[in-house]
């Protein structure tokens, strides 16, 4: 009885070497295989299928395209405040880098030797679809890669509607712009652009 | 009977006594100090890359984003590396013949991976996420330190449990705001913003049971 127990704590304490807890038997993000051929853990997807919940049906949403087959002309989301904010978030990370954050293609990459874009103030940019931008965005323009795979369809469209407000900001016909705003814009102050009408007259009672 | 022992060995038996617990103490804390020691938690370290990739160049000089490239780091708990297809994104066009960027534009013909080593690599049985502490304010920098300085990259704190304790227990210091966690160099008082406050508006909990991090 005793040599037995005693066989069974040896057994106990050897067992405890047997397993190495920090590095378990599964697969961390990326880690490699030696199983596969190209040493991938994750696997691609398999040609022709769908992964669960990506079923891109829609094709002003996910292409951008209007049911006559060309680029659609109003954004397929609402466009609010928040989906600007997004946006402008968003640009600022993956667009900015070549066409500078205010679009006019002379970002720091350009700087350093990358093709020049076009402007986006550009009159040709400024008449064109939205629904270009997104395509663009999706699957590249000449030497542009696709941005696909960094920008979700939803951050598209949010990065497509802050283009549109990027370039009214340099082209705006002034009489559209609230007199309470203007006059300040006229006078060179810099005018917080969210500024309701009762703002501006507080502020300006308390000057 | 005689005495064996001369009186004058009295003393040493004192400073022997004393001297094995003077020792005992020492291994205790040399052993302590070998399980904080840069080569048991891997901190300041840098390894051997594929690509001599440089965050200082990447991030301080070109100012691009660590979400352009670490695009998970807010949804998911994995930061995510990107593949050579965002590297190529520029390096289509710039430095395309340097010698150095050779495993990137064979990787990318080859549509094999770059086999990056981990930096940071905590145990299988540690749970860890990093959209949750980026959702709650807690910028890179105050787990990774100043990336933007790192010509090479390395393990800038010790990831030990006792590290992770040492925030959780009392995070709101480290609180900053949400659209500030990539910056680098971030002082509240430059944005004139309460990390304490920001805290309580964020509801920033102190979360320190096993489960949150041994599930
Ligand atoms: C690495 C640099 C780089 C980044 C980052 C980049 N672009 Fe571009 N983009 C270019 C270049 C270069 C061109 C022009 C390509 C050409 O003419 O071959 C271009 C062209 C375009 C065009 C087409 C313009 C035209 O003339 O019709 C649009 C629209 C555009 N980019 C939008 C974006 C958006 C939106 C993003 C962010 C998601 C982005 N780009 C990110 C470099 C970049
Ligand atoms: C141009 C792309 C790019 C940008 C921008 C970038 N990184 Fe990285 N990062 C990488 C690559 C590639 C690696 C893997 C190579 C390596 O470890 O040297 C990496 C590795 C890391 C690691 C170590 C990962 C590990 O193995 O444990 C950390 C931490 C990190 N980056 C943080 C940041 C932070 C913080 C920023 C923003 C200040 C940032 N990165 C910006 C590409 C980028
Ligand atoms: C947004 C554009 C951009 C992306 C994405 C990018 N790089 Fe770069 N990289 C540059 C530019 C620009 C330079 C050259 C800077 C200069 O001229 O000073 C450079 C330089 C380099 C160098 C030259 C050595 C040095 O001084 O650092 C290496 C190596 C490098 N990149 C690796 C990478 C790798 C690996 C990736 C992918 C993880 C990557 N880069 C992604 C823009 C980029
Ligand atoms: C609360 C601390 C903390 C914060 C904040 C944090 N990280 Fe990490 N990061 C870690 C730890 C811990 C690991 C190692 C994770 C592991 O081994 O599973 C890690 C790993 C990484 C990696 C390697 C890939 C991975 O996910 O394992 C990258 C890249 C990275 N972090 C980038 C970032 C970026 C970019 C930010 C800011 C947006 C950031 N981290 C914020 C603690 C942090
Ligand atoms: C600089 C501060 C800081 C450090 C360092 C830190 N954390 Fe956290 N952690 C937080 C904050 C803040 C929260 C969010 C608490 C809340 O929910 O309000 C959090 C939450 C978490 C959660 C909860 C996630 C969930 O889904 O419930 C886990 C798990 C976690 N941390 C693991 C870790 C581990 C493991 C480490 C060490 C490798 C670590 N943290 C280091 C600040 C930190
Ligand atoms: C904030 C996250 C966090 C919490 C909470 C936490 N731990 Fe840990 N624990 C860790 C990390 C990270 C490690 C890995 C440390 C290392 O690699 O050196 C660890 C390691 C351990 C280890 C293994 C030590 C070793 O060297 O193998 C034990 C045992 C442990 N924890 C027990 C606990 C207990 C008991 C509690 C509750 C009182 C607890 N932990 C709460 C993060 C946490």
């Amino acid at each position: 009885m005793k040599t037995r127990s005693a066989f069974l704590f040896a057994l106990l304490v050897l067992a405890t070497g047997c397993t190495d807890m920090k590095d378990q038997a599964r697969f961390e993000p990326l880690e490699s295989s030696a199983f596969f051929k190209n040493q991938q853990s994750a696997r691609p997807l398999l040609e022709r299928t769908v992964a669960r919940g990506f079923l891109r049906e829609d094709d002003a949403m996910y292409r951008g395209l209007a049911a006559d087959g060309s680029f659609v002309q109003t954004l397929p989301v609402e466009v609010n405040a928040k989906l600007l904010a997004r946006g402008q978030e968003r640009f600022n990370i993956f667009c900015s880098p070549c066409h500078s954050r205010t679009g006019n293609g002379r970002g720091m990459i350009v700087q350093r030797g990358y093709k020049e874009p076009t402007s986006f103030h550009d009159a040709r940019l400024r008449a064109t679809a939205p629904g270009y931008y997104f395509d663009v965005i999706t699957n590249g323009f000449g030497v542009m890669s696709s941005y696909a795979s960094q920008v979700p369809p939803d951050d598209r469209w949010a990065i497509v509607a802050y283009i549109r407000a990027l370039q009214l900001s340099q082209h705006t016909d002034v009489t559209l712009i609230a007199p309470y705003i203007r006059s300040r814009l006229e006078a060179g102050e810099v005018v917080d652009p969210a500024m309701s009408v009762e703002e501006a007259h507080d502020e300006h009672d308390g000057h | 009977m005689a005495q064996i022992f001369h009186r004058s060995t009295n003393a040493l038996s004192r400073i022997t006594i004393f001297g094995g617990v003077f020792f005992l103490a020492v291994l205790i804390w040399a052993a302590d100090q070998w399980t904080r020691s840069s080569y048991m938690t891997g901190q300041d370290v840098v390894l051997h890359q594929p690509v001599p990739f440089s965050h200082d160049h990447h991030t301080a000089q070109l100012g691009i984003d660590c979400r352009y490239c670490h695009t998970s780091v807010e949804e998911s708990a994995f930061a995510g590396i990107p593949p050579t297809a965002t590297c190529m994104n520029c390096h289509n066009l710039i430095w395309n013949e340097s010698p150095m960027l050779e495993p990137v534009r064979q990787s990318y013909a080859t549509n094999t991976p770059i086999q990056w080593q981990r930096v940071h690599d905590l145990p299988d049985f540690v749970y860890f996420n990093h959209s949750i502490h980026v959702a709650k304010g807690v910028g890179c920098e105050s787990c990774h330190g100043r990336v933007d300085e790192m010509p090479l990259i390395y393990q800038a704190e010790t990831l030990q449990m006792e590290w992770c304790l040492s925030c959780h227990r009392d995070p709101a210091p480290n609180t900053r705001p949400r659209d500030q966690v990539v910056t680098m160099g971030f002082d509240p008082k430059d944005h004139g913003v309460d990390p304490a406050q920001l805290a309580e508006e964020y509801n920033v909990q102190s979360l320190i049971y096993c489960s949150v991090c041994h599930r």
